[in-house]
């Protein structure tokens, strides 16, 4: 009974956080750029503005397009439901593992590239293409830094993953830091950041996930800023509640520690969205065929990252 | 070796050969001579680990010229000539960097498989280190060719030296003098590799080693 | 009467189905008569398969006296031949309803329908044959029956270079087949199943009846270098028959590859593994990538199929490699997820290319780039490709994720491996297979987004109808195939397990006992996948704040001309298209591996001709290998024409060089 309230607790609480963790980041990079920037809480106050509007259809558009953004809510909300965020032992945990919240992610993409070619405008188009490509060289990354966790934690299961990560046994492992580096980069990628893709910029060639969803507009176009905002979530919450796994109620503990792994989450949280503002202002953004360098490089961090595995474990 | 200073050794020897990845990933000739030194770093780093846990104190020195030279002496100077000479300051690479990092990872995968093979009966600690000083060699000789330039091929050629170091210091009991004829060669290279630049440099007015196939009539 | 028995009686049947179309083909009807007798028959046997696998049938044979008079024809329908059995038949009983449908445009119906239910009835009999005698001639028949079927359009552009260069692969590989059964019937020379599997072999001689099998059964299936005529001739032939060379023809290959490697070969020594796992992991890669370049939709899906057999094969291996070493029960695990994506491969390539067939039946092209908004002239075709397409990317909770899911499971049992090499091999080739999941992944947005959304690219498709409703029942129940296997992948994992359970020596945990139907193929604490929740999930979610947004914040509409950055333009081909689509990936990964070069002409400024932007796409093995290898044997040819001008002296001396040398390698020898 109580895993189920956790359960329902930690939906509530993604789609909760997610718009502010967004805030928080642009509000980062502002300052960091000399500028006051809006609040934390605007992305809320878009969310609400773009819900109340009315949705401006092109002519042809199909069914299809309506449906997406609800299916990429869907997606993506239920891989971040499965995610443990402050607590491990979730209802639905076994639901599915790692490797399935990778694929699910991948659904989201699919269906918003999909949408991306509905209308038919060239815009549309490059976008889908363009996010293809780069989905194309993170997701085997991405499974190389899952392949190199998993083998060290022995289970695909985040939140076996996350109790093993707690533990003295794992020790030092280089492998486990190229698998972040790797996760980290893959991140980027997928959450349409700098140096990879710009998620500010509109009208501009180099764009990619903002020119897939240029036709969308109100309401459709809020549920898909929430699940942008939400998937930014998730991999920030995927690389603390693996690698820094620590403050993570377990399923034994008593209802009173998890107001204190709460605090410790919502800092995690915290901690990475500076982070991430920090990093965007430091750093210019690539040209979109720099983008299969820098991917390949994640992919070949993963895959020596499961190298150097082999060595350590044949011993 | 207790469990935590066989995973610090580990972890610097695998930060060995992921530098060794980080230059085949360059393609600024300044940000290659900075990786270059991080590589020296991590060398030196690694061999006082050694140095440490084997109670060998010979070994600082041996890390202490790693440091000097190579972390800071040999890239200052390479930075100099690359600005007085006005080198183009792109390495020019005979393949991508995709397909080098492709190839590099075949040789490590090759490197772990031949070394776990060959040393089974040795500690686990020299088979590991073996096997990485290989990848480090291997890696380094890849650099060199598959890029053009004179530069990076002088840095390929001394990551992979700083290879032949790991592997020296990883085998316990390994005399000083060895080191010291091992940091020497390292130097007499860099002289004649310098030495041969500046040649180049004088007869063609270029450092591109492809410039020379001209002069054996080979070049079409 | 027992299940060999009915199923031979309905192979009879099928066959006399032929000769009737030919008697009956003045009667109108005849088309949607013998496919629907098709139809039924596959039924029967896809129930005859079913029943085996499930246990309510005995596993039965019966020897028949034709064929070689010493051996007779041996037929037996064991837990593999059943679950094949059950791929043919479902596979073959929804092409036979489409094509009631499909059937009725065809043009010249008498090249065709005779050889229709015949090649269908020499599927079953490939897998039903239990010597080495029946098998080869039901391969041999299979073949030429699609070959005929593959030329039935033998006018149209293409089709007798396709024709011809597949006549040529499928007699190399027969030639491969007849080797690797003489090697497997020995000295002694028994040619039935049970006497070969009773024989022991060294395990060079298992290694070199892998490496015949793989050239024989690969190049059926489709393996990389053997693929060529894979792409030239499945999309040659009426869509119907594409679905089932594509669907169930490859899977028929494979089943003589499984037959022969696990079960008559004996036991594989680990150094074989690598090779098959390797040349999986391949054929994946470089079938994706060009598909992904194919403008062609039918291209699109046999070079799919192709990526498809890679996977599949990387299966077999890691199955062989973990056999070899022991880990039966991993091994079931790889040998299961290779079964369950045979299963799942034939459900959704039919349907995909039923789906094409129905575009080719409504507009009349194949062209992606001459297509475009076909999901507002053919909503029911549309949404089952969309299910086709999902299915075949691997995305959750569809069935082709949860078959591609156990298979990184049973890669992330590498380390278990005592091999260094293997450790290194599998995870690498694991990395490969989900490059190759990524690209289908991409492909597959090409395919439905150029074809089927967007604005329409020529007359015909904005004029296209909906088909009629046999063909979309079919793949209707194609559709559902795919979506039931991926909620409930436990149900086929238990039907297929004592297939499994036969090869692999070991049985995967009972999955029908969760409640939750999750699977837990090792054990709870290391990875479990629940399809039914994660789609329930997803239906909840996506229902629940649709209703939700329509509800409490707004539910107006309005429509207007489409914003594109303020400059929407009414020509259709400024949208992407089928070429601009695959242009990023192209550039990554094309370059080297399909030898892709863009081709700029500028004009200079004041020239008033249009720049233009040629693309060359040349497939690399087959210049590289097959042409060189033509070009070789016509020199070497030409040279043995002087033979035929020698004196009788010479001829003479010839023989008599011969026979000596010959003598002398017996003297050797002994």
């Amino acid at each position: 009974m109580l895993s189920l309230l956790i359960q329902g607790a930690q939906m509530a609480l993604v789609v909760a956080l997610a718009p502010a963790l967004v805030g928080l980041v642009r509000k980062v990079k502002a300052r960091m750029l000399r500028r006051r920037g809006a609040s934390i809480v605007q992305p809320y106050r878009d969310i609400l503005r773009l819900m109340r509007k009315e949705v401006v259809l092109a002519e042809n558009a199909s069914w299809l397009f309506r449906v997406v953004p609800y299916m990429v809510f869907a997606a993506t909300w239920v891989a971040a439901a499965l995610v443990p965020t402050f607590a491990t032992g979730l209802q639905f945990n076994w639901t599915a593992d790692l490797i399935a919240i990778v694929a699910l992610l991948g659904s989201a993409r699919f269906f918003l590239a999909l949408a991306g070619m509905d209308v038919g405008t060239a815009f549309g188009g490059i976008g889908a293409s363009r996010e293809m490509m780069i989905a194309s060289m993170a997701e085997p990354a991405m499974l190389l830094a899952v392949f190199s966790v998993s083998l060290v934690a022995g289970s695909t299961q985040l939140s076996t993953v996350a109790s093993y990560m707690a533990t003295e046994d794992v020790g030092l492992r280089v492998s486990l830091g190229l698998a972040l580096v790797a996760l980290v980069i893959v991140a980027l990628a997928e959450n349409a950041r700098i140096p990879v893709d710009n998620p500010t910029t509109h009208l501009e060639l180099t764009m990619v996930h903002e020119a897939m969803v240029l036709e969308y507009s109100g309401r459709h176009l809020a549920m898909i800023e929430i699940a942008a905002a939400l998937k930014l979530l998730l991999y920030i919450s995927l690389i603390g509640c693996i690698f820094v796994p620590w403050g993570i109620a377990s399923g034994s503990a008593g209802v009173l520690a998890y107001p204190l792994s709460l605090a410790f989450y919502i800092g995690k949280l915290a901690v990475g969205g500076v982070m991430l503002g920090v990093f965007e202002v430091s750093i210019a953004k690539m040209r979109v065929f720099r983008v299969p360098d820098f991917l390949g490089a994640a992919l070949m961090l993963g895959l020596l990252g499961m190298l150097l595995l082999f060595v350590s474990r044949s011993l | 070796m207790d469990r935590i200073a066989f995973d610090i050794a580990h972890l610097l020897a695998g930060g060995l050969v992921l530098v060794s990845f980080m230059m085949i990933y360059q393609d600024r000739l300044y940000a290659l001579l900075n990786v270059f030194a991080l590589h020296a770093v991590v060398l030196s780093l690694s061999v006082s680990w050694q140095a440490y846990t084997q109670h060998a104190p010979h070994l600082y020195v041996t890390a202490a010229i790693a440091l000097i030279f190579k972390a800071i002496i040999i890239p200052g100077v390479l930075h100099r000539i690359i600005r007085q000479m006005g080198i183009h300051r792109e390495v020019e690479k005979v393949v991508g960097a995709g397909v080098t990092m492709l190839a590099g990872m075949g040789l490590v995968a090759m490197s772990i498989v031949l070394m776990l093979g060959l040393t089974e009966a040795a500690d686990a600690f020299a088979r590991e280190d073996l096997a990485f000083a290989l990848s480090v060699v291997l890696l380094g000789l890849l650099m060199m060719v598959t890029r053009r330039n004179a530069v990076s091929q002088v840095v390929g050629f001394m990551s992979l030296e700083n290879g032949l170091i790991l592997a020296a210091t990883g085998a316990k009991g390994m005399p000083l003098v060895v080191e010291i004829s091992v940091a020497f060669s390292v130097l007499i290279a860099f002289i004649v590799i310098g030495v041969f630049l500046f040649r180049i440099r004088e007869r063609f007015d270029t450092i591109d080693l492809g410039a020379l196939d001209d002069y054996r009539g080979e070049h079409e | 009467m027992s299940a060999v028995d009915l199923s031979l009686f309905c192979v009879a049947a099928l066959l006399a189905l032929g000769p009737a179309a030919i008697v009956l083909r003045r009667l109108a009807a005849v088309s949607a008569l013998v496919y629907g007798a098709s139809a039924l028959l596959c039924l029967v046997l896809t129930s005859v398969g079913v029943s085996v696998l499930a246990g309510a049938a005995e596993i039965s044979g019966r020897v028949l006296p034709i064929g070689l008079p010493w051996l007779g024809a041996h037929w037996q329908l064991d837990a593999l031949s059943a679950f094949f059995l059950l791929v043919v038949g479902f596979g073959g009983a929804a092409a036979s309803i489409y094509a009631i449908g499909y059937g009725r445009h065809e043009q010249e119906p008498l090249r065709v329908l005779p050889f229709y239910p015949a090649f269908l009835g020499a599927m079953v009999l490939v897998v039903l044959a239990h010597d080495a005698f029946s098998f080869l001639l039901s391969w041999e028949v299979m073949s030429l029956l699609s070959w005929a079927l593959v030329m039935a359009h033998h006018r149209a552009a293409g089709t007798q270079h396709a024709g011809y260069v597949y006549l040529v692969m499928a007699g190399f590989g027969t030639m491969a087949l007849l080797l690797a059964f003489g090697l497997l019937a020995g000295s002694a020379g028994d040619y039935a199943f049970e006497a070969m599997r009773a024989t022991q072999r060294s395990p060079a001689m298992a290694a070199a009846i892998l490496a015949l099998m793989l050239v024989g059964a690969g190049s059926k299936a489709g393996l990389v270098p053997l693929h060529v005529w894979l792409p030239l001739a499945h999309p040659a032939a009426p869509s119907h028959v594409s679905a089932l060379m594509s669907g169930v023809m490859t899977k028929v290959a494979l089943y003589g590859l499984i037959r022969v490697v696990f079960d008559l070969a004996g036991p594989l020594a680990w150094w074989a593994s690598p090779a098959v796992i390797v040349l999986g992991a391949t054929t994946a890669v470089l079938g994706i990538l060009n598909a992904l370049v194919a403008s062609d939709i039918k291209k699109v899906l046999a070079y799919s199929t192709i990526e498809n057999i890679g996977v599949i094969v990387a299966a077999l291996g890691l199955a062989l490699a973990f056999r070899a070493n022991g880990m039966a029960a991993t091994s079931a695990l790889a040998f299961s997820a290779a079964l369950f994506h045979i299963f799942n491969h034939a459900a959704f390539k039919s349907l995909l290319f039923m789906g094409a067939g129905n575009v080719l039946v409504a507009t009349g092209q194949r062209e992606l780039d001459a297509l475009g908004g076909l999901i507002h002239r053919m909503p029911v075709t549309a949404f089952l490709m969309l299910v086709g397409a999902l299915a075949i990317s691997a995305l959750p909770p569809l069935n082709g994720f949860a078959s591609e899911w156990l298979l990184f499971q049973s890669v992330l049992k590498s380390p278990d491996l005592p091999q260094a090499g293997l450790q290194i091999i599998v995870p690498a080739a694991g990395a490969m297979l989900a490059l190759a999941a990524a690209l289908a992944a991409a492909a597959f947005v090409r395919l439905y987004g150029v074809g089927f959304l967007g604005r329409p690219r020529s007359e015909v498709a904005a004029k296209a109808v909906e088909v009629d409703r046999f063909s979309l029942a079919a793949m209707g129940a194609l559709a559902l195939v795919c979506v039931l296997a991926g909620i409930f992948p436990g149900v086929v994992l238990d039907l297929l397990a004592p297939a499994a359970e036969a090869m692999a020596h070991a049985r995967l945990p009972v999955q029908a006992d969760d409640a939750w139907q999750t699977l837990v193929p090792i054990a709870e604490a290391r990875s479990t996948y629940n399809g039914l929740l994660v789609f329930l999930f997803i239906v909840f979610s996506a229902t629940s704040s649709a209703w939700l947004v329509h509800r409490l914040a707004s539910r107006r509409l309005r429509r207007g001309p489409a914003w594109d950055c303020g400059f929407p333009s009414d020509i259709a081909n400024t949208q992407y298209g089928a070429g601009s689509f695959a242009q990023p990936l192209r550039r990554v990964l094309g370059t080297i591996l399909l030898g892709a070069r863009e081709d700029v002409s500028m004009p200079p400024p004041g020239d008033n001709r249009p720049a233009r932007l040629g693309v060359i796409v040349r497939d690399v093995i087959w210049e590289g290998g097959y042409l060189r290898l033509s070009a070789i044997i016509n020199a070497i040819a030409t040279q043995s024409n002087r033979l035929q001008f020698l004196t009788i002296r010479r001829y003479l001396s010839l023989v008599v060089g011969s026979l000596v040398s010959l003598l002398l390698v017996l003297t050797i020898w002994n």
